[in-house]
């Protein structure tokens, strides 16, 4: 039986077309993947279900009656759900403060040691055991995402949609997250499970909708009948993908990093990063492997001068940079490809030809000694830039917010990489990048690492780690967990010492 | 990608049309003010006022020179905002930058001009830009907020005057009145041409505008402070110090501000008075800035046309029965209106912020035509 279908569903925003005839169609107590590049549409169709849009065109069906959702709130009364990729929780709160906060259900004065009772049955019936007393901060990811969960299913949501759900977790959170939609799905919930993570998809899902482009280009395909990732990498991006990247076996040379015994505290004075001390050679990819905030970026922003190092010491190059200005550091052939390039990497308000010269404004070839700009030389190296880091854009007065994702990453590793460096952090490279992006950028990286460069690269995605990295260190809580060979390990040791597990000591 | 050009043209037309259309509604409400509060057509009462403003080659020397000022402070804002920063103390910057070029101006025995007025020049520049730094240094060190300093500095500055000219600067040998000495010719602006009262400070607004496109637009320093103005992060790993922008970005506003209160005292008032700043240059300056769009050409046209309204305001009231405040409500309506595009900007941003930080806004002009 279907609970949800959308018939022709579209939704163009002036000239932009998010969703063009889009036809849903989910079955009671199944896992309906809706799989796509970033900007196929997904999350645009989701947010129409969840009244967040109106469409354009098209019906929505739900539980046999066409429904008009203007809002959150009536998707909520209809037993919709949403558990967005970033946790709409408030941090201060309680987990039971969090759940009651806004719910219908409320009286006049809060009953929250009702609310209590009623939400610990409830995890307990989903084996989600949560202390309803608990602070939200002090919640684990995986725990906040259950929260998440359960506030959803306190509402009594029948339809749940998961917006990349496993994107904040350790392998074997997203074992345990599994387990839980399994025994949602064994209840008769539904669930819509947003991703671009072919494995998972093909683990976790009954059938699967792709979306290319605002357009279905398979509807409702049963995952059984897919022989294999590839063929849904196909679907998703309409044409054959190499899903490997070639890596050569490294020719290492001098140590051009040296980190030694970093401690460093955060904002909030709290121990970042502890007794980190590591080497990166010549010729050698180093992946930083660990669950989102577990130091990667206090780590970073030591090594570029971007935040006070405590005690310890970096050598670039043999060269004591431990306590030099950001600037000085660049000046040491180092190159940087922050991790969120529209807040970091990029100023979107300006043209192309203004972010090419971020960096290097303020030499020649781009300024004379007097301080002006020669605009005639940096037009001609903003051409070539776009042409060979194959930039698609209008032209180089074109605003770099204007760009695709993928263009303005290609735009920042471009510029990046002809600074020529000697080390390249490059901080979550590919993150939402769609497969043809994130493969060029890879081979870009990997190509700077043949021709003697040492990268630091960060990512929270295992597969980029471990297709890319000569070693991998594992951090966990700002120390490191293990530093192991690349082609040496596999996801389980790497999930392990991710949840800050040593082999050593067995269980934590 | 053949979209964003087109939305690109849209955007520049953007520019030169919602202030048109800010305008022209600012004088449609003006223009009910009147039939409510006169016995006039509000067709007469701008008649008069246009023919006041710009009718004749008189009116026209008037309208420039009321505009002077108002594109000085408003320079001002603009460069501040450029890096930005949200300078509203424009009006004491412009007080302080007139006071210190009258202390260079009445307190040296006579100087020969060529000495005289770039001395008297600088004190302006620099009384305005040193009172832009203070601001500016609260907010780097300190992290105070440079809406609330700005302000409460034009309080400080106006004060100031007060004290200045009922004490160390008074002119007690010719009046009682709290006011300097008559500016010495030695240090004063003359007129351009003889028969003509536009004075050599147009000039130098002139220098002053073109110094502000060349400065943000072609060199690396002010390249600087339009990154740490859009987006200050991407600066900070870009390896720039952003404090030393935004210091000089006040340095500038400062110092634009003050160069128009010097050359208000030297080349159009004489004497400073407490009376001096009736008129609230700072702020219309910041109306000025945000009409012109923080653009060179755009803030000479709005300061114009700021010029204008006030010249034409007089005749309007002479002529007709209407009062020379519906200026005010037109002045004011036109910066509803434009603080209001910035909400249009926001919802034509939409899509953009949709594809990059995946929030969904609301759909509200959709919504509202469906229903």
């Amino acid at each position: 039986m279907e609970i949800l279908q959308m018939h022709n569903v579209s939704k163009h925003f002036a000239s932009v077309i998010a969703n063009e005839k889009v036809n849903l169609s989910v079955e009671k107590g199944e896992v309906h993947a809706l799989l796509g590049e970033n900007g196929a549409g997904k999350s645009t169709l989701m947010n129409i279900l969840y009244g967040l849009y109106t469409p354009s065109e098209g019906q929505i069906i739900y539980k046999g009656e066409e429904v008009h959702i203007d809002n959150p709130r009536q998707a909520i009364q209809k037993g919709i759900g949403m558990v967005h990729q970033h946790f709409m929780l408030i941090p201060a709160l309680t987990a039971i403060e969090n759940v009651v906060l806004g719910y219908k259900g409320n009286q006049a004065v809060l009953d929250l040691q009702a609310a209590a009772g009623r939400f610990k049955e409830l995890a307990h019936s989903y084996k989600m055991d949560i202390d309803p007393w608990t602070r939200v901060e002090d919640l684990s990811v995986g725990e906040q995402q259950r929260l998440e969960i359960l506030k959803a299913l306190y509402r009594d949501a029948e339809l749940l949609i998961l917006d990349e759900p496993t994107a904040v977790l350790t392998p074997q959170e997203v074992d345990g997250l599994f387990d839980v939609i399994r025994r949602l799905t064994s209840e008769g919930k539904t669930i819509i499970f947003i991703s671009h993570k072919l494995t998972e998809i093909m683990q976790i899902c009954d059938r699967c909708t792709v979306l290319r482009s605002g357009r279905v280009v398979a509807h409702g395909l049963p995952i059984s009948e897919i022989p294999d990732a590839n063929k849904l990498a196909e679907l998703m991006v309409g044409k054959d993908v190499e899903l490997e990247t070639i890596t050569k076996s490294p020719q290492l040379g001098e140590v051009v990093l040296r980190v030694e015994g970093v401690n460093a505290r955060n904002s909030r004075h709290l121990p970042a990063l502890k007794n980190v001390s590591f080497d990166l050679r010549e010729g050698e990819i180093l992946g930083i492997c660990g669950v989102d905030g577990n130091g990667q970026s206090e780590l970073i922003r030591c090594i570029t001068g971007l935040m006070p190092v405590e005690s310890g010491k970096i050598e670039i190059d043999k060269h004591d940079v431990t306590h030099l200005k950001p600037k000085e550091i660049l000046g040491h052939k180092v190159s940087h490809i922050p991790e969120d390039r529209l807040k970091m990497g990029m100023v979107a308000a300006m043209n192309l030809r203004e972010n090419i010269i971020l960096m290097d404004h303020d030499h020649a070839p781009f300024s004379d000694i007097l301080g002006f700009l020669h605009w005639k030389k940096i037009d001609s190296y903003s051409r070539e830039l776009c042409e060979k880091y194959q930039v698609r854009t209008p032209g180089i007065n074109e605003l770099a917010g204007n760009l695709s994702g993928g263009n303005q990453q290609k735009l920042v590793v471009g510029r990046e990489l002809e600074r020529k460096p000697h080390l390249l952090i490059a901080v979550h490279p590919s993150r939402g990048l769609d497969i043809g992006a994130t493969k060029y950028i890879q081979q870009r990286i990997v190509e700077a690492r043949d021709k003697g460069a040492a990268v630091l690269m960060v990512s929270t995605e295992l597969d980029e780690i471990m297709e890319l990295s000569d070693r991998i260190l594992v951090i966990y809580e700002g120390e490191v967990m293990d530093i192991v060979k690349g082609h040496e390990t596999d996801r389980k040791t790497l999930g392990l010492l991710m949840a800050g597990v040593r082999p050593e000591n067995g269980h934590d | 990608m053949k979209k964003s050009i087109l939305q690109k043209m849209g955007h520049q037309l953007n520019a030169v049309v919602f202030p048109l259309i800010a305008i022209f509604a600012a004088l449609m409400v003006g223009s009910l003010v009147i039939l409510l509060s006169s016995n006039s057509s509000p067709l007469a009462a701008y008649k008069a006022l246009f023919t006041g403003a710009f009718g004749s080659p008189r009116a026209w020397e008037d309208s420039i020179l009321k505009a002077i000022p108002f594109v000085f402070t408003a320079l001002s804002y603009a460069i501040a905002n450029r890096c930005g920063i949200i300078n509203l103390g424009a009006e004491g910057q412009f007080e302080m930058g007139a006071l210190a070029a009258t202390i260079a101006a009445v307190s040296f025995p006579p100087l020969p001009a060529i000495l005289h007025l770039p001395l008297t020049l600088i004190a302006g520049f620099l009384g305005g830009a040193l009172f832009g730094l203070i601001p500016a240094i609260l907010r780097v060190q300190f992290g105070a907020s440079e809406l609330i300093t700005t302000i409460m500095l034009n309080y400080i500055a106006s004060q100031l005057i007060s004290y200045s000219v009922n004490g160390p600067i008074m002119d007690s040998a010719s009046s009682s009145y709290p006011q300097s000495a008559h500016m010495p010719e030695s240090a004063s602006l003359t007129a351009i041409f003889p028969g003509s009262r536009i004075h050599w400070g147009l000039i130098i607004l002139l220098v002053c505008v073109i110094f502000y496109y060349v400065f943000l637009w072609k060199t690396t320093r002010g390249y600087e402070l339009r990154v740490v103005g859009l987006n200050s992060t991407a600066g900070e790993y870009a390896g720039m110090n952003i404090r030393r922008s935004i210091l000089r970005s006040m340095f500038l506003a400062g110092g634009f501000a003050g160069l128009g209160g010097c050359i208000e005292i030297i080349a159009v008032q004489y004497r400073l008075m407490m009376t001096s700043f009736k008129v609230t240059y700072g702020f219309t300056g910041i109306a000025v800035a945000l009409l012109g769009n923080n653009h060179p050409l755009g803030m000479l046209l709005s300061g114009l046309l700021f010029g204008g309204l006030q010249t034409g305001s007089l005749r309007m009231q002479t002529v007709t029965d209407a009062s020379s405040s519906v200026v005010l409500v037109v002045q004011a309506v036109i910066i509803l209106f434009i603080a209001g595009r910035l909400m249009f900007r926001i919802q034509h941003g939409r899509h953009l912020r949709h594809k990059t930080l995946n929030i969904p806004p609301k759909a509200m002009e959709e919504r509202g035509a469906e229903r």
